[in-house]
């Protein structure tokens, strides 16, 4: 579908407006330049609607219990997502399950709408695994955190599709996710991967969140042009959404997935929205940002306007805000539950899986660790 | 006295002569043959079958699916290989020279050597990554380096280089093989130098892990791989005529290591001498030399020597022969170790 990218999309007024369905304010967006993308929302239900706000609150309690399990030293560090529940939450529902997402390290909403136990996502904080989840289960490949490396991982995971596609080992419809942030598009992996995915016109989506801070670093010290326009070069198209809106981010992510899986080649797409948070639990965004700012996006929260929307349309009550209450205070449970659940691993285990066969070096350390243990044992197998 | 000479091949009436160069591709057109899922991916690799010719008439044979010629971007190259790996192929990347690995060395030390660790061994990524390797061939700036220590220094990596044509058609059968990523460095000053190839030997992961005796002998263990084998080989020729008899060992691969196989013929020998183009300080060779030390101090008789390229960038073409080991260096050791 390419009437999105050749329809004046951006108001006249700012020629690098974002698309938006939903206004802060929670009213639905009617123009004619996002009749287009309007068309790609058109399928959702209200029901469709009430599950994205829901999505989108649990997405938000599990920010909040696993930063609360950082303060108490539970976990070792943890990066929220707050801000950021629309872009992920709508551009994850878009997806099929057979398509496969290639996430940077704060996509927990995505991982919510793939079907993830967030829990298994706190192991990586806890520092009991590296986020070691079966990147197969619920198509959703492991967190990485060298950003921008993972771009690459998708568009050659991409041209393995199409080559499975010609030779009937695929079905030939799936499309790949890349999830990344503005920072990771300094990166030269993220220039590269544009490049070999637009000659290979690789069935690839990037989905960059514009979160506009890169740790401390903001976007005007990133880039001049806008980030949707980065692909152009490479032959990529880009469109830019408003992140904070999930029913735009929803039909950016349906339009450009249905673009790649017909095989119409990658497709970029910004989803300008605003990091409320720290980017770590190691952060301090306050040494480098001014409350001013943050109370403007805090107007522009996500959830606020999803909420609105389900108000007036009379898709949401009073009762079904207790109910949800009632259901993330259960959730929290389960979370602070399960990471004081996570013991210590095995110290042998820091020699499994280095590598698939076996390897003499790994041998001997594994040989040599054990003696050394068995050393502190007394002669009656006890340790002293 | 002369040594009696040992190698994979001497006595096998199968073997053929075969230049390195062809015997790599014959190995990289068997292991296509063989799966369908390897594929090989590079800069020029293509109709130009490679600026070493080494994957000569491949594209034509498995198509530009399989062989893919590749924008020129190393990091990209070694990226989407493991996308691909992920989605269960098996490919063998060419990076054009050693000096211009480097834009990938992140995609491999970060990721490709990493990834199965993360996973807990649920992701395997059979990625092989052929680096045309060393100097001798009056190359410019970039062209001629020996960067193998800082991969093997990466635990999740193999790091291999064959020292004979035959080991070239093998071992690049069974890195390709071999579920984990394989650094393979191909001595390019030795492409166009023959050697028996005998192409029915059977495809194991031996010589990924076991290093093997060239030549045998009994008063000095001569360590080498890749380039320096041949070199290493014609030195204990020179030694023979001297009456001095010297082992020389192909370690084949330098990650992991087979320690045993040198502490054996250290423990005979009781001298040591290893040798590689790359920069001596840090280098393969002294890993050699400490495990050596550690495991055969009472049988040495000499400290273990080391003949490698000096401290500084790889020089011009014109002084490269001053740079890399030589018969005359590694033999100048030789002596060094006998006169203790």
């Amino acid at each position: 579908m390419t009437d999105l990218l050749s329809t004046p999309s951006l108001s006249s007024t700012d020629e690098h407006a974002p698309l938006q369905l939903i206004d802060p304010q929670g009213h639905r967006v009617i123009t004619q330049e996002n009749e287009a993308l309007r068309a790609h929302a058109a399928s959702l239900t209200l029901e469709d609607l009430r599950t994205f706000y829901k999505d989108m609150m649990l997405a938000r309690r599990f920010d909040g219990e696993a930063t609360a399990l950082q303060r108490q030293g539970e976990l070792a560090l943890y990066a929220p997502l707050l801000g950021q529940e629309a872009a992920q939450i709508g551009s994850g529902h878009a997806l099929r399950p057979t398509d496969m997402v290639f996430p940077s390290y704060r996509e927990h909403g995505v991982a919510h709408t793939r079907g993830m136990d967030l829990a298994t996502i706190l192991q990586l904080f806890r520092g009991v695994d590296h986020g070691g989840w079966d990147s197969f289960e619920h198509n959703f490949h492991l967190y990485t955190l060298v950003i921008g490396s993972h771009a690459l991982h998708a568009t050659g995971y991409a041209m393995g599709l199409q080559r499975d596609a010609k030779a009937g080992r695929a079905a030939g419809d799936e499309a790949v996710m890349v999830y990344f942030g503005d920072g990771a598009t300094s990166q030269g992996d993220v220039s590269e991967a544009l490049g070999f995915a637009a000659v290979n016109n690789a069935p690839v989506v990037f989905f960059v969140q514009n979160n506009q801070w890169a740790i401390s670093v903001p976007n005007s010290k990133q880039f001049k042009a806008p980030l949707y326009t980065r692909g152009e070069g490479f032959g990529v198209p880009g469109i830019r959404v408003d992140g904070n809106d999930v029913l735009a981010s929803f039909a950016a992510a349906h339009w450009a997935l249905e673009h790649a899986r017909s095989g119409n080649g990658p497709v970029l797409i910004e989803a300008l929205t605003y990091r409320m948070g720290a980017h770590t639990t190691s952060d301090d965004p306050t040494k480098y940002r001014t409350r001013e700012e943050e109370q403007f996006w805090r107007e522009r929260d996500p959830i606020i306007r999803v909420k609105a929307l389900l108000e007036a349309e009379g898709a949401w009550s009073e009762t079904d805000e207790t109910a949800l209450a009632a259901e993330l205070e259960g959730f929290g449970e389960y979370i602070r539950g399960y990471v004081k659940s996570l013991g210590r691993p095995s110290s042998a285990s820091i020699f499994e899986h280095v590598y698939a066969t076996e390897n003499a070096l790994v041998s001997e350390d594994r040989q040599w660790f054990s003696q050394y243990e068995a050393s502190f044992m007394d002669t009656t197998g006890g340790a002293q | 006295m002369t040594a009696p000479t040992t190698t994979t091949t001497a006595s096998n009436p199968a073997a053929k002569p075969l230049p390195f160069a062809k015997a790599i591709n014959a190995g990289l057109r068997a292991a296509m043959a063989r799966d369908e899922r390897v594929m090989l991916m590079g800069e020029d690799i293509g109709p130009l079958g490679g600026v070493f010719r080494v994957t000569e008439g491949l594209q034509k044979e498995f198509g530009e699916d399989r062989v893919v010629d590749t924008p020129l971007a190393e990091s990209g190259i070694i990226g989407t290989a493991i996308g691909l790996a992920l989605r269960g192929y098996r490919p063998v990347c060419e990076i054009q020279f050693d000096g211009f690995i480097f834009p990938g060395f992140d995609q491999i030390t970060t990721q490709l050597a990493k990834m199965h660790y993360r996973s807990k061994g649920r992701l395997n990524l059979p990625v092989v990554i052929r680096v045309p390797f060393a100097g001798g061939i009056g190359a410019v700036e970039h062209h001629s380096e020996s960067p193998e220590a800082l991969f093997a220094h990466t635990p999740g990596l193999r790091v291999v280089s064959p020292g004979s044509a035959q080991d070239a058609y093998t071992m690049i059968q069974e890195a390709i093989a071999c579920p984990d990523p394989v650094l393979f460095f191909e001595p390019k000053g030795r492409y166009w130098e023959k050697g028996p190839v005998d192409l029915n030997v059977p495809i194991a992961a031996d010589t990924l892990n076991k290093a093997v005796v060239a030549r045998t002998g009994t008063d000095v263990t001569l360590v080498a791989y890749g380039p320096t084998v041949a070199t290493a080989l014609r030195a204990a020729e020179a030694a023979a005529a001297e009456g001095k008899s010297v082992e020389v060992i192909d370690l084949r691969a330098i990650s992991p290591l087979d320690t045993d196989t040198v502490v054996a013929s250290v423990k005979k020998t009781g001298r040591c001498v290893v040798t590689h183009e790359a920069v001596t300080y840090m280098g393969p060779g002294a890993e050699v030399a400490a495990r050596v030390t550690e495991r055969c101090f009472y049988e040495l008789q000499a400290p273990v020597l080391r003949v490698g390229g000096f401290h500084n960038p790889y020089p011009v073409a014109k002084l490269e022969h001053d740079y890399i080991p030589s018969l005359d260096r590694i033999l100048d050791s030789v002596d060094r170790v006998l006169a203790y």
